[in-house]
């Protein structure tokens, strides 16, 4: 019993200083952000990296995930002859949840896991001591660029994504639905508020900031060798999952009416 | 004949009974080290006795849990941020697997702190990075490629590149040797001891290989259960009359100094 009790207690204090590691890191890394000098040049490496890479995957995922929507809803709405409203269900469902969501999720699997991977090594490999050393803070050269840059970026590639979301339920909405192109047209801007975009987007800046505040701090972190590495990017990946899970949650209940 | 009194140099390098822990495992219990100016001092021990823990504690990559650090006479143990930052750009340091950065090409890893620190066209790093490499015998031509393309013992000459491109006053050596061929460790030996002479720098260097020690060292001591167990001049440590030292600078198999003392001496 006592070492069950002592179990509950260990964990629950590791718990605790996890939190208060990941509070202290954040708050560096958030001051680091907005003080100089500032690495430009790592910036745009990332802005490349998280911004262009990424499109590639998110575009494909909005895609289909658009294309399926407008078939899922189809068949639904088919059923009370509501056919008319799979356009403005595919627009406001991408806008405002699959876009950001995918993306986000897509984006985390792809860039967190690449972040982790890099700055782990990095620490594994005395890197991140050899900036040190060479009066460079660590915290401003590797996180602050990658914040930065991802919460930038996740909007931007969020919006493209909605573009070819929507896209994609048009094709399947005229080309195997049989729907009049300028009808779906018309009917996806129907109902469309300019506060359906702007929620997604800021939902995707909100994914950005703690993708890239998780790859870093689970690579900042990591163990020793590889398997320390390995750990650490496969947290990365699902701490920051569950985090655009919750937070996409948070900020739709707060933005909700 | 004149006749001249000599005073002892102020150390540059001052550790006075230095304390680490991590967690309930105490690594360090009580390091006195001093490393007078244009001297080099060389730490030996067995592995994970705490030697690199003693440099870090020294640069402020980790915090000391006691005692006191100084460098020049101020004191570094609870030194602020900005001071730590600008007592540590008095060093330069080579790591033990070179810890050269992977993603930028080889003049930017040599001149990463000269750029930081002042501002110069590319032209002028790339001008530097040449000049410092070719000097410890790379091609110039090498300062375009990555790291990860040259062999370790050209890794080595660039982290050594990369330590003295700044001419800093004080040189720190995290094993320059290990993994390297007795042949090419030779040449990174000569590289330092000329690099040291040339800055007319303080050298404070952690090795096991005594081949090394017996060629860059004024000083060695020996570190073992957390403590110097002896200093003394590079010329006296094969008669020491201490049985961890003489084991240790002979290599012997026989001694206090099995795996099962190491271990207790560490804590494990």
């Amino acid at each position: 019993m006592i070492a069950f009790l002592q179990n509950i207690g260990r964990t629950t204090l590791a718990f605790l200083a996890a939190i208060g590691r990941l509070a202290l890191f954040t708050g560096a890394a958030v001051r680091w952000t907005v003080m100089p000098p500032y690495y430009l040049r790592q910036l745009g490496r990332q802005i490349i990296d998280i911004g262009y890479f990424s499109l590639p995957v998110v575009g494909l995922t909005t895609l289909f995930s658009g294309m399926v929507l407008a078939l899922q809803s189809y068949t639904g709405f088919a059923r009370f002859s509501a056919e008319d409203t799979v356009a403005t269900v595919v627009v406001l469902s991408v806008t405002r949840e699959l876009g950001p969501v995918l993306a986000g999720l897509m984006v985390a699997g792809r860039i967190g896991a690449s972040m982790a991977a890099e700055i782990g090594t990095m620490r594994v490999t005395d890197q991140i001591d050899a900036l040190d050393t060479l009066s460079t803070r660590p915290m401003q050269y590797l996180v602050a660029p990658r914040i930065v840059a991802g919460t930038l970026c996740l909007p931007f590639l969020v919006l493209i994504g909605d573009l070819i979301g929507v896209f994609g339920g048009y094709l399947v909405g005229v080309y195997r639905l049989g729907f009049n192109p300028s009808v779906y047209l018309s009917r996806t801007l129907e109902y469309l508020q300019f506060s359906d975009v702007t929620l997604g987007l800021i939902k995707a800046a909100v994914f950005g900031f703690l993708i890239a505040l998780m790859g870093c701090y689970h690579g900042y972190h990591s163990g020793r060798g590889a398997e320390g590495v390995g750990r650490a990017t496969t947290n990365a990946v699902v701490s920051s999952s569950i985090l655009i899970l919750i937070s996409n949650y948070l900020v739709t209940a707060l933005f909700f009416g | 004949m004149s006749t001249r009194t000599t005073s002892a140099p102020t150390p540059k390098i001052v550790m006075q009974g230095v304390t680490k822990s991590f967690g309930d495992k105490q690594v360090l219990r009580g390091i006195d080290i001093e490393v007078a100016p244009e001297e080099s001092l060389a730490i030996i021990g067995t592995s994970g006795c705490g030697k690199s823990v003693t440099l870090k504690c020294l640069l402020g990559l980790l915090r000391a849990d006691g005692g006191s650090i100084q460098v020049d006479g101020t004191e570094m143990i609870g030194a602020g941020r900005q001071q730590l930052e600008q007592m540590r750009r008095r060093f330069g340091m080579t790591f033990q697997f070179g810890a050269l950065f992977d993603s930028l090409p080889i003049w930017e890893n040599v001149t990463f702190r000269l750029r930081q620190q002042q501002v110069m066209t590319r032209q002028q790093a790339r001008d530097i990075a040449a000049e410092t490499i070719t000097q410890l015998g790379l091609a110039a031509h090498v300062i375009d490629q990555y790291p990860a393309e040259l062999s370790g013992g050209m890794q080595k000459r660039v982290a050594l590149a990369r330590a003295i491109a700044d001419k800093p006053e004080m040189l720190l050596f995290d094993e320059p040797t290990s993994g390297l061929d007795p042949i090419t460790g030779g040449v990174i030996d000569s590289l330092i001891l000329d690099s040291v002479r040339r800055l007319g720098a303080t050298a404070l260097t952690i090795s096991h290989d005594m081949a090394s020690v017996r060629r860059i060292a004024d000083k060695v001591a020996m570190v073992h259960g957390g403590v110097i167990i002896w200093c003394g001049p590079a010329s006296r440590m094969d008669d020491t009359g201490i049985p961890e030292v003489h084991q240790f600078v002979h290599g012997l198999a026989d001694g206090p100094l099995t795996l099962a003392a190491q271990a207790a001496a560490r804590g494990d």
